[in-house]
Order: structure tokens, then C-alpha cells, then sequence
């Protein structure tokens, strides 16, 4: 057990050494985001159970684990272990591999005339000028130690900018790589997306995890700035191996009538946490946020949802389906806060689950918290087995039972599929769940099931 | 031979036994009805053939088309040709209807050696069986049996048996809540598939389905036991005097 004095200097240590030679390290304003960050961070010291926002979540494994930042894993990589993750039918597809941009592992297609999609590290170095208006203005680091701690180690990521008017029809993909050490390593991806007024364009984050399979943090964050009347979709894939922590944050600023859709996919890691934070400013904003979160094995899975009305007439909606096997630990914590001006606010929630176990879990937890009078707020939760009678209808009809539960399954996985606009990344992503759920149905044979048994079935007779 | 042969079988369904020795033997081409009254054992038999595994068979053997029925799992006693229409088709959101019963049809041709179906191929006969039953095509897409009506749901049962073809039809009270012109069409649907390779056993309460579908034979099935069996005019009886004096005869020959 390793006590918080030295945690924090393991972070101290690293983070000295980062400071001095990191990208922008001689930018005044940079720096004294950093460090203020950083100060924040030991300030504020790692969440415990205590805190509410964190009470089904624990990150001791995190806080115990002495990470230290991985900058030289890009050599080890090749086009062709890069094959399977790549997305057929986008603009581009810029690859992160620990964090770090790898120019010669992406695609870079053609964009409309304007748009800029490049690295933060490179924008940095050549034309701060460009990032400073927008960086670190939007997330809040004052009570959030991962927020603070990616802030301190900013250096790379995306940067993406969408000018004015501009349509950008194919999906624009990250694709984040972690490879892994002897060492337990961490990244800090940080991404500044901003589309200014009337544009629309689609985003797609994909998380994995290839090579080694040593312990690996992932602390990430994606600042979107959708400008008035912006039409903009958001995916977010996390599929890294079993020792992976990752916590994720996207934090979306919206204008005026700006309509902005966020997917997140949660299919692997052991401890991952997806908070989703959109702050509804401008008037008439629509924003919609739909996830699917499958966990086996002992992973925990971790969905938590801050959305913002500080303006009238918006509307959002949240719609989370959860399919948890094994040991698997779902949390579904959505939060929904209206300001006192945000009069006329229509919100929703629905959280959904399927436990296929008796050892499979869920916390799902609505909290809204409400200054106007005027407003529509509505939430719900479900939780359920694969029903027996339908696993028996579609059996009696001729279909063998392992693609019965995965038809079952995919049907579920359906609902969120459903929101998803057809396009590359659905398809991608469709093909991918597929691929899970019937690892899921083909293991169903085995372990403790959880099934209806039949019971209120029929009357006998 | 039989298609189907029942010896002595005996079920328990949570330690309480249900079929108490049924015999029963039905070969290709005849139509069966089974009557009863409720809690007599009706549905319980087209489960357990139709190898729902929730029901214990605690003795007693099935033979089926010369196989062990008993030690078939559902969908292999579905690929061999048994189908049951079910008393409450279950609902299934999010799996469409057609793509549910294009893939039980695929399953099937598979475990035969047979081609796949491919959606082009799939289309024209199913329209035309939706036809037969009078449905409207707009339910194909909706998600299996979700928002049905009670008789849109029966008539999709139907639908499936002549969509699959089988050897041997069980339908378990597919006439209960039916209205006189659902039942008809119902019937009619049923009716055409009678033929010389195909065996179906109606399981009913009520006489009405028989005026529609005219059984070769019917048995009268009380407390767990097939207690007569007989021609068509014994529904015309049963419908008569009702089930009381079998129960009471029933009753008299095994003393409980």
C-alpha cells in the first residue's frame, strides 16, 4: 500500500520532468495552465466512495498504482496491426499511440477547404495563437483530480477546427493506441474539437489497447465547442484489454440551436469511467446522449452524465442500455441540473439493463437537481434477464440456442444502435457489437445463469 | 407406424404431477383434437413436445418419426419438423418479424442440408402466406408480436406454421380469445395445410374450432389422463353435457 504523500510525489516526479521539455513548455500561459492544474490535482487529492459523484466507483487501483508517463511506444507499431481499427469510409483517421501523435500511422484524407484536423503538440509548437482562445475555457478542474491531472500533462491529442458554414461529410476518427509496458504507464490525450457557427460535421474516439498487456491508464478529454446552429455527432469507443483504466470526459459547450449527439460504446477495460458533460448555453440547444456499455468478466463500467440547461428551451435526452455478465459492474449515474433561467427545459433519461448473472451488477442513479419552474424532467430505469419464454419461442421455432440469446442481445444493443445516424462509424460500430455479443451468447453455456425460469410462464392446464 | 407415439408418459411440473399416463398414438395425414377442462393437463403435453425444459418427465416414452423425441432439444424437435403454435406468443421487441422468421427458416434449412433463403427469395412467399391469413404487411417489420392484438398474435402463429411447414402441428388453444371472424381465418389457415404427409393436434377447450377444422379424433383428456377418445361427434358430446360427468367418471375409476 502505497500512502497519498507518495502518490503524490510519484505524480511530482513525473510531472517536473514533463514541464521542463514538454510542447509549449516556454508559453507563459501554457505553463501556468499546467502548473495550476497540477496544484489543483494535489489539492484535491484522488476520489474516494465519499464523494458523491464517485460513490460506486472506486479508484483506489488507480491512486495505488505508481503510472509513469510512456512517450516512446510508436516504433513498436505497423500499418498492419492498425488494420482492424481502421474505419472504412472516413475522412481520416489520426492515430494517438500513448497519447503521442503518430503522423506516419494515420490516414489523412481530403477535408473540405478550412477544416483543420491536426495535433495539439504540433498546433502548439507552430500557432498557439489559434488554441488559447478556446483551451481549458470549458472543462472544470476545480473539484475533478482527473481533469486537473490530464490539464497538468497536456501536450498531445486532436485539434480540430471546423470554420463557419462548413459541412463535413465524412466522419472525422481518432484512434487512440496504448501499447502497453513493463512499467505501469499512463497518457493524457486532451483534444480541443471546435465548430463554429452552422457547421455540421461527426466525430468518432476509439480507445484500444494493442501489444503488451501491462497495467495502463488512460486519462482522457475532449473539449467539443458546438457554435450556434452547429449539427454535430460525437462517438466514443472503448475497447482497451482487461487491465486498462481509462476515464474519459467530453465536455460540450453548446450554442445557440446547436444539436449535438454523443455515443459512447463502452466493450472493454477493467476499471472505466465515461462522464459525458454537456453545458446547454445558448437557447433552443438539443442534445442527445446514448450509450451502450457491455461488461463481462470483473470489469466496471462506469457512465456517468452531468447535462447542463442554462438556457431556455432546450431539450436533452439520455438513453444508456447496460449488458453486464460475469462479475461485471455496471453504474449508469445521470445528472441533470436546470438553471434558474432555463425555463421551458424538456429532459429525459432512461437507463436499461440486462444482468446475465447472478453475480453481474448495476447502480444506476438519476439525480436532478431544478432552479426553474417551468420545466419537463423526466427519468427511468429498468433492470432484467434474458426472459426464458422468448429464449423458448425463438428455440421452438428452429433457431439453436446460443443465436437465440445473441438475436435476444442484439436486439437489446438494438435500442441504441437505433440512434445512431447510418454512416461509417455505425456500421463499424454495429459490426463490432456483433462481434462481442456473440463471444457473450457462445459463453452463456457455461457459469451461473440467469434466466427466467418460466414460472408465470402458462397456467397449467 | 405412427408419426408421433406417446407411452405412458408421465410429468411433474415443481413436484406436481400433471400427466399421470398418456398414451397416445398419431400418424401422418390425421387431425387430433384434445379437449379438457382447464388444469387437465392440455398445455402441459404440447409443451413438453414441443420440449419446453421446464416440464420433468419422470417416465414414459415419445417416439417421433422413429427418434427419441424426449432427448431432442427445442430447436432440433423444431428442425425435425414439430411446431407449436403458442398459447401466448411471447413478444419480442427489437427483433422484426420477418428477419425473426427468415432465421428460424434459415435454421431449419441448415439443419436439413438445404440451402439458405436469401431475403429476394423469402419475400414472395411470405407475402403470399400473408395473404392466406389475411394480415397486413406493415406488421412484417414490426418487432415480433410487440403491440399485437390478441388476434393479430394468434394469426401470426399461424403465419410461422405455414412459413415453416411442418411435419407435426400442435397448436395449443390457438382459438381462446378469438373473435368468430379471427377464428375462421385462423381456421381456414389451418385447414389448408391439411394434408396426407402433415399430422396436427388442436388442443381446445371449446368445441367451436371443430366446426372449422374437423378432427379425424378426439380425446378428452381430465386430470393428467386421456379418459376417452372417439370420433368428431365426441366434441358434439362434450359440448353437450360438458366435462363434469367425465370428470365424475374420471373420478369413479381411479379414486385419488
Amino acid at each position: 500500500m502505497i500512502t497519498a504523500t507518495q502518490q503524490l510525489e510519484s505524480y511530482l516526479e513525473s510531472f517536473s520532468e514533463f514541464e521542463k521539455l514538454a510542447a509549449g513548455h516556454d508559453l507563459p500561459w501554457l505553463r501556468k495552465l499546467r502548473r495550476d492544474a497540477f496544484a489543483r490535482f494535489c489539492e484535491v487529492g484522488f476520489p474516494t466512495t465519499h464523494d458523491e459523484d464517485w460513490r460506486f466507483t472506486n479508484v483506489s487501483a488507480i491512486a495505488q498504482t505508481p503510472f509513469r508517463l510512456t512517450r516512446n511506444g510508436r516504433a513498436r507499431l505497423s500499418q498492419q496491426e492498425l488494420e482492424p481499427y481502421r474505419v472504412p469510409g472516413v475522412a481520416c483517421q489520426l492515430v494517438f499511440v500513448n497519447g503521442c501523435f503518430a503522423r506516419e500511422l494515420s490516414l489523412l484524407g481530403k477535408l473540405p477547404d478550412g477544416v483543420k484536423v491536426s495535433s495539439l503538440a504540433w498546433e502548439i509548437s507552430s500557432n498557439p495563437g489559434a488554441i488559447e482562445a478556446h483551451f481549458g475555457r470549458y472543462l472544470d478542474i476545480r473539484r475533478d483530480a482527473f481533469g486537473a491531472l490530464n490539464t497538468a500533462f497536456v501536450e498531445d491529442g486532436a485539434f480540430v477546427h471546423i470554420p463557419r458554414g462548413t459541412l463535413v461529410e465524412e466522419p472525422i476518427c481518432l484512434l487512440f493506441v496504448s501499447t502497453g509496458d513493463d512499467a505501469p504507464s499512463m497518457s493524457h490525450p486532451r483534444n480541443l474539437i471546435v465548430a463554429e457557427e452552422n457547421s455540421q460535421a461527426t466525430f468518432g474516439e476509439d480507445y484500444v489497447s494493442l501489444g503488451g498487456g501491462g497495467a495502463a491508464f488512460c486519462n482522457t478529454v475532449t473539449e467539443l465547442v458546438a457554435g450556434d446552429h452547429t449539427v454535430l455527432s460525437h462517438y466514443m469507443i472503448e475497447r482497451e484489454h482487461e487491465q486498462a483504466f481509462n476515464i474519459s470526459t467530453l465536455r460540450i459547450q453548446q450554442g445557440r440551436s446547436a444539436n449535438v449527439v454523443s455515443h459512447s460504446v463502452l466493450l472493454g477495460g477493467a476499471l472505466v469511467r465515461n462522464n459525458v458533460h454537456p453545458l446547454l448555453a445558448g437557447e433552443g440547444g438539443e442534445c442527445l446522449i446514448n450509450g451502450l456499455f457491455i461488461g463481462n468478466g470483473h470489469q466496471h463500467l462506469d457512465n456517468y452524465m452531468l447535462v447542463e440547461h442554462a438556457s431556455p428551451r432546450c431539450g436533452s435526452r439520455q438513453f444508456y442500455n447496460g449488458i453486464l455478465d460475469g462479475h461485471a459492474h455496471g453504474v449508469f449515474h445521470g445528472r441533470i441540473i436546470v438553471h434558474k433561467d432555463a425555463q421551458k427545459t424538456d429532459a429525459k433519461q432512461t437507463n436499461r439493463n440486462l444482468l446475465l448473472s447472478d453475480d453481474a451488477q448495476i447502480d444506476t442513479k438519476p439525480q436532478l437537481e431544478i432552479y426553474a419552474d417551468d420545466v419537463k424532467c423526466t427519468h427511468g430505469a429498468t433492470i432484467g434477464q434474458i426472459e426464458g419464454d422468448a429464449l423458448f419461442y425463438l428455440r421452438s421455432r428452429g433457431i439453436d440456442e446460443v443465436s437465440a440469446r445473441k438475436l435476444l442481445l442484439f436486439a437489446f444493443a438494438s435500442e441504441c444502435l437505433d440512434r445512431m445516424k447510418q454512416g461509417p462509424v455505425r456500421k463499424y460500430v454495429e459490426g463490432l457489437i456483433n462481434q462481442y455479443l456473440f463471444q457473450m451468447a457462445n459463453s452463456a453455456s457455461t457459469g451461473n445463469r440467469r434466466e427466467d425460469t418460466g414460472r408465470n410462464w402458462e397456467e397449467i392446464g | 407406424m405412427s408419426l408421433l407415439e406417446i407411452k405412458n408418459l408421465h410429468v411433474k411440473v415443481d413436484n406436481h404431477e400433471i400427466l399421470k399416463g398418456i398414451d397416445l398414438k398419431v400418424s401422418a395425414g390425421e387431425v387430433h383434437s384434445i379437449m379438457g377442462p382447464n388444469g387437465s393437463g392440455k398445455s402441459t403435453l404440447a409443451q413438453v413436445l414441443a420440449r419446453r425444459e421446464t416440464y420433468a418427465v419422470t417416465s414414459g416414452e415419445v417416439s417421433y418419426n422413429g427418434k427419441d423425441l424426449l432427448a431432442m432439444k427445442p430447436e432440433e424437435a423444431a428442425c425435425e419438423g414439430i411446431f407449436m403454435a403458442f398459447q401466448y406468443p411471447v413478444e419480442i421487441p427489437g427483433i422484426s418479424n420477418a428477419y425473426f422468421l427468415r432465421s428460424a427458416l434459415n435454421a431449419i434449412h441448415k439443419y436439413r442440408g438445404l440451402d439458405e433463403i436469401d431475403a429476394m427469395d423469402f419475400l414472395p412467399m411470405f407475402r403470399e402466406k400473408l395473404k392466406l391469413l389475411d394480415m397486413d404487411e406493415k406488421l412484417m417489420n414490426r418487432s415480433v408480436n410487440e403491440g399485437f392484438s390478441g388476434g393479430e398474435k394468434k394469426r401470426n402463429e399461424i403465419l410461422q406454421m405455414a412459413v415453416l411447414e411442418p411435419k407435426l402441428a400442435i397448436l395449443d388453444e390457438t382459438d381462446s380469445g378469438l373473435d368468430i371472424d379471427a377464428l375462421k381465418i385462423v381456421a381456414q389457415g389451418v385447414d389448408a395445410m391439411r394434408n396426407p404427409e402433415r399430422a396436427i393436434i388442436v388442443v381446445t377447450h371449446y368445441q367451436r374450432l371443430l366446426n372449422y377444422i374437423i378432427p379425424d379424433f378426439v380425446h378428452v383428456l381430465v386430470d393428467g389422463r386421456i379418459v376417452r377418445s372417439g370420433g368428431p361427434e365426441l366434441a358434439l358430446e362434450l359440448e353437450e353435457k360438458g366435462y363434469g360427468a367425465m370428470e365424475a367418471e374420471a373420478r369413479h375409476a381411479t379414486p385419488a
